[in-house]
């Protein structure tokens, strides 16, 4: 019997998997796809499991996400908005994850404002803790939805060559689909202002494209990061507007790709400024496959990571 | 050591088919509203058969579902390493008679969660169980209405359906004291 590549107790980041284990989520993702599509969207498989959504940061799109993927397995959910919890009365992330813990809870979904948080949490409890985000650092389902839906695309991700483009620096969507996507085979590019692009950016194996004209004549995806407003307060860029002429992704520019070119987005959009709305409503952009696919693929995170774990033996038929 | 013996060669194996397509055709009172539903993997080949067999006989097209009954299991935390999940797609079941086909009836489980994922998707007028290897070994009370082949295997044996679509051969072969 061959050894399973299991996901081990947390998913925190796509830095420690190995292409074996990206696989096999992604390829564990295609069949929950269809599950979403029955007129009863729903799996006994995480019945009797509980699941704390535990979110630190504003997010709808993430924590929709999740809630629907955990419900679809049955498994029952409870969510924590920091604003209304204990966590404005100063406790700590510990003492907050203690007590989830002694509610005998079974996994943790956690977004934090803080570099590492998932990974804090995760040494600390016996749950299963899966990071949707923290800090600067990494937000892997994510990644993986950007990923299955690259290859639901191009039916391979080897080769593939995906620019990533914007605000490099402060993007933890970007870290996770470089880490992922390399780990694939695929071939990354970021494109964005030099003062949103971290230093020695090289080092982790991606190509720089200064200019967004440069990563259109590159690419055969673009995946198009969200500017955060608040960067322009921090003096990183000088103004929408600015940012919009030279870094917007237009219909346009697209007209001049040498191939048909599919445009990514993790939303939401700021319509006008990274992407133009006829691009992201138009023919290349796949934004809502990609809500679709997150769907699955955070089903089969929490599936893989509750003990799913598959062998690749087949089975001959011993029946049961 | 463990010792492997034929039970069903290939022409047995077409022969057993055959008796077992023309079962389905009596128990279910012919080929109106009748829908075969194979539970993954060697069910979905075995179904495939069957339904050729009735095509040819009777000259319809039988609607034909698959099944993957991994997500319905009730084990997934004891026993550990499961295949991939497979593919479900299953037509309109709704005041359908369907009949699950699979290959090796043992303990029962894997009927049972195919019997709550059915429900799932619609209120079949009637169920009928057809395998083509009853190997004993009950955990539930669930019984095959059709049967291929009967035999009495321990828990320590297996039995290998093999079909030419994913095993190059077919046939069926009992594996005493794997």
């Amino acid at each position: 019997m061959a050894s399973a590549p299991a996901l081990g107790k947390d998913l925190i980041g796509l830095e420690q998997l190995g292409a074996e284990q990206i696989r096999l989520i992604l390829d564990t993702a295609e069949p929950f796809k269809e599950v979403s599509e029955r007129p009863i969207k729903k799996v006994p498989a995480l019945r009797g499991k509980t699941i704390v959504n535990l979110f630190f940061e504003a997010s709808t799109r993430t924590r929709i996400s999740f809630e629907f993927a955990e419900k679809r397995l049955s498994a029952d959910t409870v969510n924590v908005a920091t604003a209304a919890s204990s966590v404005s009365k100063g406790e700590t992330l510990v003492d907050t994850a203690r007590n989830l813990e002694a509610m005998r809870i079974d996994m943790v979904v956690i977004r934090h404002g803080a570099s590492g948080a998932a990974q804090f949490l995760g040494q600390r409890i016996r749950s299963n803790v899966i990071n949707a985000g923290d800090g600067k650092h990494e937000h892997p389902t994510q990644a993986l939805l950007d990923m299955l839906t690259l290859r639901d695309r191009f039916k391979r991700l080897e080769g593939l060559k995906v620019a990533i483009c914007g605000d490099i620096l402060h993007s933890r969507v970007a870290r996770s689909n470089i880490w992922g996507l390399t780990r694939l085979g695929a071939e990354v590019g970021v494109c964005g202002p030099a003062t949103l692009l971290p230093r020695n950016v090289q080092e982790l194996g991606v190509t720089i494209l200064p200019r967004i004209e440069d990563a259109i004549q590159w690419a055969d995806a673009l995946n198009v990061l969200r500017l955060q407003l608040e960067r322009m307060q921090a003096g990183f860029l000088p103004s929408l507007r600015e940012y919009n002429r030279v870094f917007g992704v237009t219909n346009e520019r697209l007209a001049r790709a040498p191939k048909d070119l599919l445009v990514l987005h993790p939303g939401p959009i700021n319509r006008g400024v990274e992407i133009d709305s006829d691009v992201a409503d138009g023919p290349h952009s796949v934004i809502l496959p990609q809500v679709t696919n997150g769907v699955a693929v955070r089903m089969a995170v929490l599936y893989l990571l509750a003990g799913g774990s598959p062998d690749w033996a087949q089975s001959s038929g011993g029946g049961d | 050591m463990p010792t492997r013996s034929s039970v069903l060669d290939a022409r047995a194996l077409a022969r057993t088919l055959a008796r077992m397509a023309t079962e389905i055709l009596e128990r279910a009172d012919g080929t109106e509203r009748l829908v075969l539903v194979g539970i993954q993997r060697r069910g979905v080949e075995l179904a495939g058969r069957l339904k050729r067999l009735i095509d040819e006989a009777e000259g319809t097209n039988l609607a034909l579902g698959k099944l993957d009954i991994t997500l319905y299991r009730d084990d997934l935390q004891s026993i550990g390493p499961r295949p991939v999940v497979g593919e479900t797609s299953l037509p309109d079941l709704d005041g359908k008679t369907v009949v699950i086909v699979d290959d090796v009836l043992y303990t029962g489980r894997t009927v049972r969660a195919a019997l709550d994922e059915c429900a799932d998707f619609g209120r079949p007028r009637r169920i009928l169980l057809c395998v083509l290897i009853d190997r004993g070994g009950r955990e539930l009370p669930i019984q095959a209405d059709i049967v291929g082949t009967a035999l009495t295997a321990g828990p320590a044996d297996r039995v290998d359906v093999l079909v030419s679509e994913l095993d190059q051969r077919d046939g069926v072969e009992l594996v005493r004291g794997s």
